[in-house]
């Protein structure tokens, strides 16, 4: 399933309302998440799962194409932890 | 300003709710929907991919031995399906400096 899919079923399940806002309301959905974890925060939705952020350290790195010897820096990734109800129920 | 570092569904419904002018109960509904449409993908097997935002993988897991860390046990470990999730680059990108 890809974002335009989740749009198209989300307005059968809506049909008073009109594509467009639609998908306003899954880009706020996913906007929401993505800016409270670039600020840092957790996400939790109860039985889907958790969004939160690690930290990785600097690393040096190397450019695989010359083998070249590149500093990356320290960062925060994003990190998901599926939430128990949808793990059990992939496994039904 | 929110009271804890910690966002929910009810702070996704709100949101909704400010920025569309929807009623609570119908931002309630959407955001529950958007939800269970994704959880329902899932469940029968599909990836769901969302662009600028990341991609929600099945994985299937073969058998492996496992250990009770308590007791020191060996027990097995059956195979099962996981939920993965790879952050699309625009996330990553976002989230770098938090």
């Amino acid at each position: 399933m890809i974002r335009s899919e989740l749009v198209h079923t989300l307005s059968r399940k809506h049909p008073d309302m009109r594509q467009e806002d639609v998908e306003q309301v899954v880009d706020i959905f996913f906007d929401e998440i993505s800016n409270q974890l670039a600020d840092g925060g957790r996400v939790e939705l109860r039985g889907f799962g958790a969004f939160s952020t690690r930290q990785r350290e600097a690393r040096t790195g190397r450019n695989p194409r010359t083998g070249e010897a590149v500093e990356v820096p320290a960062k925060s990734v994003p990190f998901f932890k599926a939430g128990k109800a949808i793990r059990e129920r992939l496994n039904d | 300003m929110r009271s804890t570092n910690t966002l929910t569904r009810a702070d996704i419904c709100e949101a909704v709710h400010k920025k569309t002018g929807y009623p609570k109960s119908e931002s309630q509904q959407l955001v529950e929907d958007v939800l269970d449409l994704m959880t329902e993908a899932l469940i029968s097997g599909e990836n769901v991919k969302i662009s600028g935002f990341g991609t929600f993988l099945l994985r299937d897991k073969a058998e492996r031995v496992g250990r009770n860390p308590k007791t020191g046990v060996e027990v097995p470990i059956t195979p099962r399906r996981v939920l993965i999730f790879r952050a699309s680059q625009a996330l990553r990108d976002k989230v770098s400096k938090a």
